[in-house]
């Protein structure tokens, strides 16, 4: 009987020890980077930043703040993902909705048809150059039509309706009701914490979104943020600096690491805030595209 | 007579579903036009590209792309580097969710509980140059690098993590596993939650350690669920993803870092050898065709269930 308590304490013990550190390591950047962003540059360089922020220092976010080209990325960004996942949303309902229909001629046939591209496809360079011929190279269209369908969540919003028992559409057929109706008024609400978790998903992919904006897109005013804070982050670029010439050179290096952080608080913000409240919608999700619809 | 009523049925049903074929309609022309017209472009590969003459142009060439890539230096080195970097993710990454799962669920404190799921949540949403980004500067080698100025404090010399080959595996692991670890712990949480928890109350009666809750009961629950996952996580083993090794490497690091994808993109993008690229990129969708499409099979027969 001892024995078992012992053995249960050491259990707990190790199940709340591996439950903190998971929390500190995932934490911890984040942490990190936004004390930095915001603290005494002096304080940064004589390496006191380890937990919360030390002092008081502004004036990296006052570089990101006041500088154009974030702003112009921004709004790129916010264009591609507003457009983009309402584009995204339209053609997944419809797709998942026709391909749920038992009734629906040729349903096997279009489901193989779908599920065909996610084994196989054409490859980088095919697809790059027909991308280039069809005109759509360094034009806002190229981040929209080309992702206009993320097969795997069409499925996922397939599995969804689905589940809807078949009385529901048989009912409203009797009453007069054509399909568009019965989508629309029936099915889409009965779905909704899908179609949430769908809309995230779309969204986050198309803020994120870097491969495709670096591949197709020349021009600077077309860019989305990734591909600016590429250039910021990892290329360490200066282009920030450009207005504040005045800053001495040894300091330059502080206020640069500063700008970083700084730039990846501004441009991450936006989704680690929406996200916590979506959270209860998230394991519905995946267990329902984890199961063949 | 029996043609006719055939027809009439089709006729009718065709009338009836109408509006599904509407709605249906831009979806399958967006599968044509970006799904399935690059398909036949892979012709490229056994094709001379000639500017002007397009995709379809040019005379044939057979099988001299590939014949000059397997006996090119670079075959034996992408290859190794692709398959190296998923088996260590794969060897790594794959049981610290499932080991994370069980130690969450058996968390008691509920808000405690939820707080560490959210939070182990976070990185997954983060984007890859974010990503790379943070780990470029927490392990840059000036005084400005977080983990080098650890590593001083301790007692040890700087590393340049970001110019030494050796170390590329090692980070692109870890920040996979840091990204990752949470989120691909949603299915395993999930699959505990569905357990008997009558299974639980008569082990209890019988006095059961915990320790051994987890190995009898927990574990040999979710065994299907890591099996599936694991089978087609092997499908995807020539798979690896562009994005981060791009962001992530430089020439200097190339003997470790360069994978198919890359060498692909640095080929055909960048060098604009548009035929030979194309062989490279065909010969690693015909594998990972194969290899997707096999575990998938193997999947749906040891447990009738697949992704898709």
């Amino acid at each position: 009987m001892k024995f078992k308590k012992m053995s249960d304490i050491i259990f707990d013990v190790l199940v709340y020890f591996i439950a903190v550190v998971a929390f500190v390591i995932t934490l911890y950047p984040f942490l990190y980077i936004f004390s930095v962003s915001l603290s005494d540059l002096d304080a940064i360089n004589r390496g006191e930043v380890r937990f919360l922020p030390v002092g008081f220092d502004f004036s990296g976010y006052k570089e990101v703040l006041t500088d154009k080209n974030i702003w112009v990325a921004y709004g790129n960004t916010i264009f591609y993902v507003v457009v983009g996942t309402t584009c995204n949303m339209f053609m997944t309902i419809f797709g998942a909705y026709a391909l749920s229909r038992k009734t629906f001629g040729m349903r096997r046939f279009f489901n193989f048809f779908i599920s065909f591209t996610m084994y196989f496809s054409g490859g980088l360079i095919p697809t790059y150059l027909l991308i280039t011929n069809l005109g759509l190279y360094n034009t806002r269209l190229v981040m929209i039509l080309p992702v206009m369908i993320s097969t795997y969540n069409m499925m996922i919003c397939r599995s969804a309706f689905s589940a809807v028992p078949d009385e529901m559409m048989e009912s409203a057929s009797i009453e007069g009701a054509n399909d568009i109706h019965i989508l629309t008024m029936i099915y889409v609400r009965l779905i909704t914490p899908t179609l949430v978790v769908l809309i995230l998903y779309y969204a986050v992919g198309h803020w994120n979104t870097f491969f495709n904006a670096m591949l197709y897109l020349k021009d600077d005013h077309l860019q989305p943020l990734q591909v600016l804070l590429r250039r910021v982050l990892i290329q360490s670029s200066q282009e920030l600096l450009m207005d504040s010439l005045t800053v001495e050179q040894e300091k330059r290096a502080l206020v640069s690491i500063q700008i970083r952080y700084a730039a990846i608080i501004v441009s991450t913000l936006p989704i680690l805030m929406v996200y916590p409240f979506l959270q209860k919608y998230f394991i519905s999700g995946i267990m329902l595209g984890a199961v063949k619809g | 007579m029996e043609k006719k009523v055939l027809k009439k049925r089709l006729l009718k049903a065709a009338r009836r579903d109408k509006y599904l074929y509407l709605l249906f309609f831009p979806v399958f022309v967006y599968y044509i036009v970006f799904c399935y017209l690059p398909i036949p472009g892979v012709v490229l590969a056994f094709k001379e590209f000639k500017l002007g003459s397009g995709i379809y142009g040019g005379s044939w060439i057979g099988l001299d792309n590939f014949k000059l890539f397997f006996s090119s230096v670079y075959s034996y080195r992408i290859i190794r580097n692709t398959i190296l970097l998923s088996v260590y993710t794969l060897l790594f990454g794959f049981p610290i969710p499932i080991l994370f799962a069980v130690a969450v669920t058996q968390i008691r404190h509920k808000n405690f509980r939820r707080f560490v799921q959210t939070c182990s949540y976070l990185p997954h949403f983060i984007s890859t140059v974010v990503l790379v980004g943070i780990m470029k500067n927490f392990f840059a080698v000036d005084s400005s690098g977080l983990v080098n100025n650890i590593i001083i404090k301790l007692g040890g010399t700087r590393i340049n993590f970001f110019m030494d080959p050796s170390w590329f595996r090692t980070l692109y692991v870890g920040s996979g596993i840091w990204q990752g670890f949470g989120f691909s712990s949603i299915i395993y949480i999930s699959a505990i939650a569905g357990i008997d928890p009558s299974l639980y109350e008569s082990a209890q009666v019988d006095g059961i350690t915990k320790f051994k809750e987890v190995w009898y009961i927990t574990l040999p629950s979710i065994i299907p669920t890591i099996i599936i996952l694991f089978i087609l996580q092997l499908g995807r083993i020539m798979s690896v993803g562009f994005e981060k090794v791009f962001l992530m490497y430089n020439p200097a690091m190339y003997e470790t870092s360069d994978i198919i994808s890359t060498f692909v993109y640095r080929r055909g993008i960048e060098n604009s050898d548009y035929s030979y690229s194309t062989a490279v990129g065909l010969f690693n969708s015909l594998i990972n065709f194969t290899l997707v499409f096999g575990s998938n099979a193997l999947c749906r027969r040891l447990t009738n269930t697949s992704l898709w």
